[in-house]
């Protein structure tokens, strides 16, 4: 009790210190995390059929849900240990070191930035396709989305992810109904998964095809580990994140096995692979007016608490780069009302609209994914020696994850196959950005590191690291 | 409707970007740089996580 009393003081004196507000729940870091990520269940996975058959996208779906469960798992017990905003930024702070921690919080922040650029690209292709306007301009939805969620974001964490809760069950709900709708215990009636996938075209191009679906598989999960960005915020971190991102990673599992279901059963691959809308498309072949609306208007929320999600998530890491001055402390101001990062929105507002006006759709995923990919490969080998430097015993965990270290070891190898996916898709991209964080790298080590505090920056009250 | 709404749009942009902008001035201006950059992380843990096990 006291220690809450003191906590409470800690984050609410006023005119002297000026924190992140301590408010947000559960299922704020659900909200979160699946608002994030459920628009690729609207768009993105699809294109692995493309890559390798309707069977490929079935078969990623559960290999990359391994991934990602691996993810969630190392993630809820070294954030419910390390509860600071940046995430899997402090995380690495901790436990690996300062250049590893800086090469993190740009991956934290190009991943999201770009997801909440093609989110923005979608919500407007996504009204101009309903529209059917030949030529309009879609550029003024992807302005009223960014600068509208980061506006609300301006305002507050508390309504920002209320906002978040609300549109993705909403968005979630909507799946549900359809896969309901169309009698999914009865094939023929709606359904002909039968006809649409058979031994002839469930593989067209083998499992090289399943290989390079991994990169599109992403898409199913993509994001999830953003709830450890709220870390700062939440009332009880060692309970609500591991709580939140667990809960929100079933509901993710469920929705993608349902998507797949319903989509490969509706469609012939060769159209599931290149549609940018498959839910939307899945609700018109229903031939029920009332459900091709219902997956139109859920697309355009699930791009909207994908992007607000974004926004929240790519400005705490910011943030905390400024905090730790990896970046001139400028950016680590908090809004003294609002209690928000608001230099952090504000500057990486520009970006995202710059972005979102001049990038096209692929690049910016592509960019996004491999971002994401680093981050999750970083996560793997940061478990290890967390795991090492400071065994269980050791210090208090608010979720230890099981089977250690078979789930580090899956994460690192599904990263690897990936990584190949990725290359052989988009090989000069994944060149250019290994070679701009290794560049980067060099610039914070020769010249940024110097400004850094050093003695501050390692904040968690825990013993010595084993071996030390 | 949907040439309206798109107009809307840019005008809902305007007013929200413009807004704040206008609040960012006001807060840095009254409040000084100290106040601002004051957030500590950490805080909460050193306050009520002791690592005792």
């Amino acid at each position: 009790m006291t220690a809450a009393v003191e906590t409470a003081q800690t984050t609410t004196i006023h005119g002297d210190r000026v924190s992140l507000l301590r408010v947000l729940g559960p299922a704020h870091v659900w909200a979160l995390g699946v608002g994030i990520v459920l628009v690729g269940e609207f768009t993105g996975w699809n294109f692995s059929a493309d890559k390798g058959g309707t069977l490929a996208a079935l078969i990623v779906c559960w290999v990359v849900g391994l991934l990602y469960t691996s993810v969630a798992m190392i993630d809820s017990e070294v954030t419910s240990t390390v509860a600071a905003a940046g995430g899997q930024y402090a995380q690495a702070k901790h436990i690996v070191g300062p250049l590893m921690a800086f090469n993190v919080a740009l991956f934290l922040v190009f991943a999201y930035t770009m997801l909440e650029v093609s989110d923005a690209i979608l919500l407007g292709q996504t009204i101009v396709a309903k529209a059917g306007i030949p030529d309009m301009s879609y550029n003024s939805f992807i302005a009223a989305t960014i600068v509208v969620l980061a506006w609300l974001n301006y305002r507050g964490v508390l309504m920002t992810l209320n906002v978040n809760f609300v549109i993705t069950a909403i968005a979630y709900v909507s799946i549900v109904i359809l896969f309901f709708s169309v009698s999914p215990w009865t094939q023929g009636a709606v359904l002909k998964l039968n006809e649409l996938v058979t031994p002839g075209n469930a593989l067209p191009y083998g499992w090289i095809g399943v290989i390079a679906a991994f990169q599109f598989g992403i898409w199913y999960y993509l994001g999830i580990e953003g709830t450890t960005q709220a870390a700062e915020e939440v009332r009880s971190p060692a309970r609500s994140l591991p709580y939140g991102t667990m809960a929100g990673m079933i509901t993710l599992l469920i929705a993608a096995a349902m998507t797949w279901y319903v989509c490969a059963s509706l469609m012939p691959w060769e159209y599931l692979g290149i549609t940018p809308y498959p839910l939307w498309d899945a609700g018109k072949l229903t031939g029920s007016p009332l459900l091709e609306n219902l997956l139109f208007i859920a697309t355009l929320l699930a791009a909207l608490a994908s992007a607000n999600g974004c926004i929240n998530d790519a400005a705490r890491a910011w943030f905390s780069l400024g905090r730790d001055r990896y970046l001139p402390s400028w950016f680590s101001a908090v809004h003294p009302k609002y209690r928000t990062p608001y230099r952090s929105i504000l500057f990486l507002l520009p970006i995202a609209l710059a972005f979102a006006f001049i990038a096209d759709l692929n690049q910016a995923i592509t960019f996004s994914i491999l971002s994401g990919v680093l981050q999750y490969t970083f996560m793997s080998i940061n478990i290890m020696m967390f795991r090492k430097k400071w065994p269980l015993g050791t210090i208090r965990r608010g979720y230890t994850h099981p089977f250690h270290p078979l789930p580090a070891i899956v994460l690192f190898c599904l990263c690897v196959v990936t990584f190949f996916a990725i290359f052989l898709g988009f090989g000069s991209q994944l060149s250019a950005m290994v070679a701009f964080y290794f560049l980067i790298s060099l610039w914070f080590h020769f010249y940024r590191y110097k400004f850094v505090r050093r003695g501050d920056q390692f904040t968690m009250p825990w013993p010595k690291p084993q071996g030390y | 409707m949907w040439i309206s709404l798109s107009y809307a749009c840019w005008g809902i942009s305007v007013v929200l970007a413009l807004w704040m902008l206008y609040d960012w001035f006001k807060v840095d201006t009254t409040y000084s740089e100290d106040v601002l950059t004051s957030s500590r992380e950490g805080e909460l843990e050193a306050v009520s996580e002791k690592h005792r096990i």
